[in-house]
């Protein structure tokens, strides 16, 4: 069970405001770009995260740049999971790899601040605040095997390739 | 019940009989990363337990994204792009060579192929009908270590064009057309299949630009059919061999066809901050304009290149709107100074970039300041896209761009030419 607080975002939230190409130079060093991360989306967000709070997207999430940092610093954030009405495929793929559970839902209800209890096993969201029950659509069997080990690199490490 | 090409291509690089929704594990024949995401790719490479590059001929490391490097950063990670391309064998595309999409068209992909990069606008080698896409840097890395990946056969949308552009209308305005018509998320995970009558008179440079803005809908691949005007390019290029003819089948199953007539568009524009953002540029005359930017993967070409010195060569950029040039490659840059369109872009005013892509995403060479607005050929017009927040970007074909650059402020290309 994932338990935390909802920090809310519009749509198209692109990498470019995830982790902005000015910030280039800071790739190799990601515990700095970390610091950066969401930032020109909402400059307080790398300040106010806690471990296990979520990022909640609208339409469209992640679009854009394949930057796989995009998912990787919002896990280094200790973000639990990112929860949106629909997300970009590259994005969506990046963040599996990563580890990181993305959940499609009806979003737009949740409000910034919200606290939010994640059963990943059951497919629900509980807002805990607003008193309400939603459920995500299913992580397609091939990504949650993925998901499951951690990510893509730990996937392989075990099998050795792709066991679908 | 036949197959679209994305089908097509899939199911002989799976063994499989691929059809939409199937999860196959296809053959990759070419894999690339480039200088910003490059770096993460290796050491997710190094750290994966596979100890060899499956194949090193077709794995390509490209510094094109911050080059010439403006710190000692990401000088830094190209030197380690460098130790690594000497210590593996993989082949390494210097800073000055090119952008990456530019040279895989021109160099390295092949119709029927299946090209993985690390970077969202590989999806541009679908106008050779190769079903490239962009990934991740770890399903790059693995891609480069097992030669093979995982993909759910997409979904098709069928785009039926038919007529033929009017003057002063070009490729870029279809797509940016076509983005606003579906929306930034209107393909998403989707091929977006171009067909109709008007495609046997599409260039392939022309193509390049469709498919290189594929991504900017949400879609997986942009794919066009490999036919003469393909052989022609690979043959003009000294890879005629590379050919193969791929159409889809007749009786492919579309998920839903879109038809436009090219007769009836006119010169677009996307506004910022999204791609689907769009108006024609008559509705946006008077949007001042303090720079220009001709470039990048999606119109960074010698086609681009002749049309931005035929509305401004013998003429002056305006004084209040900076114009930078970057020709996508090397190749494009010595056939441009060749030609005369480099010359004449320079007397008009223009500050020419090495060829490259810094300007495009915002890493140097072309950074806004605050409030300053942007008209550029690119891809994307992100908030933040070009280095600062605080600034805005339009997006347009080249010649609108050139128009723009005369006038200094949002030009429907057709009152210059």
């Amino acid at each position: 069970m994932l338990k935390g607080k909802a920090f809310k975002f519009g749509d198209n939230i692109s990498t470019d405001l995830i982790v902005p190409g000015r910030l280039a130079h800071l790739r190799s060093n990601l515990p700095e770009l970390a610091k950066h991360v969401l930032e020109d989306a909402d400059p307080t967000f790398a300040s106010r995260v806690k471990p296990g709070d979520f990022v909640v997207g609208g339409r469209n999430f992640g679009l854009g740049s394949s930057r796989e940092h995009a998912p990787l610093v919002i896990k280094m954030a200790g973000v639990s999971a990112v929860l949106a009405q629909s997300v970009a495929r590259i994005f969506f793929r990046n963040a599996i790899n990563q580890g990181l559970p993305v959940l499609i839902c009806d979003t737009t209800r949740i409000k910034d601040g919200d606290e939010l209890e994640v059963d990943l096993e059951a497919g629900v969201v509980r807002d805990l605040t607003a008193g309400e029950k939603l459920t995500f659509g299913k992580i397609p069997p091939v990504m949650l095997s993925i998901l499951k080990e951690g990510g893509l690199l730990a996937y392989i490490k075990k099998y050795g390739d792709f066991k679908l | 019940m036949g197959k679209t090409i994305a089908e097509k291509i899939l199911s002989q690089k799976s063994g499989a009989d691929a059809r939409a929704g199937d999860i196959v594990i296809a053959q990759v024949d070419l894999v690339f990363v480039q200088d910003t995401t490059g770096p993460l790719t290796l050491r997710q490479f190094q750290q994966s337990g596979i100890t060899k590059v499956a194949n090193p001929e077709k794995t390509v490391l490209f510094i094109d994204h911050a080059a010439p490097s403006p710190s000692s950063a990401l000088s830094n990670d190209h030197i380690f792009l460098r130790q690594f391309a000497a210590q593996t064998g993989v082949r390494l595309s210097e800073a000055g060579d090119g952008v990456c999409h530019q040279i895989v068209a021109e160099s390295l992909a092949k119709p029927g192929d299946v090209v993985v990069g690390a970077d969202s606008h590989t999806v541009m080698a679908g106008g050779l009908g190769a079903f490239a896409t962009g990934m991740g840097s770890s399903d790059v890395a693995i891609a480069m270590g097992l030669g093979k990946t995982w993909f759910r056969v997409p979904e098709t949308i069928k785009v039926l064009l038919k007529g033929a552009f009017s003057r002063g209308v070009y490729a870029k305005d279809l797509i940016l057309h076509l983005i606003g018509m579906i929306g930034a998320d209107g393909a998403t995970y989707r091929s977006l299949e171009f067909a109709g009558e008007a495609v046997g008179r599409m260039s392939v440079p022309e193509r390049l630009t469709i498919s290189n803005m594929a991504v900017e809908a949400g879609a997986k691949v942009g794919l066009f059919p490999s036919d003469e005007l393909t052989r022609e390019y690979l043959e003009a290029h000294k890879r005629g061999r590379d050919y193969q003819p791929i159409f889809p089948d007749k009786d492919a199953v579309y998920e839903q066809v879109i038809e436009i007539d090219l007769s009836k568009l006119e010169p677009t524009v996307a506004k910022p901050h999204t791609v689907d953002n769009t108006a024609t540029a008559r509705e946006l005359k008077g949007t001042k304009i303090q720079q220009v930017f001709i470039g990048t993967c999606t119109n960074g070409r010698l086609e681009d290149l002749a049309i931005a010195a035929s509305i401004l060569g013998g003429k002056q950029r305006h004084p209040q709107t900076r114009l930078i040039v970057a020709p996508a490659s090397r190749t494009v840059l010595m056939e441009g100074i060749k030609m005369g369109y480099i010359p004449a872009l320079i007397e008009a005013g223009a500050i020419v970039l090495p060829p490259g892509c810094g300007a495009c995403l915002g890493v140097h060479q072309g950074v806004l300041g605050n409030g300053e607005a942007c008209l550029s050929t690119a891809n994307r017009n992100f908030k933040g896209r070009m280095g600062n927040p605080e600034s805005f970007i339009y997006l347009a074909s080249t010649a609108t761009a050139a128009a723009t650059a005369l006038r200094g402020e949002i030009t429907d290309p057709r009152e210059v030419m």
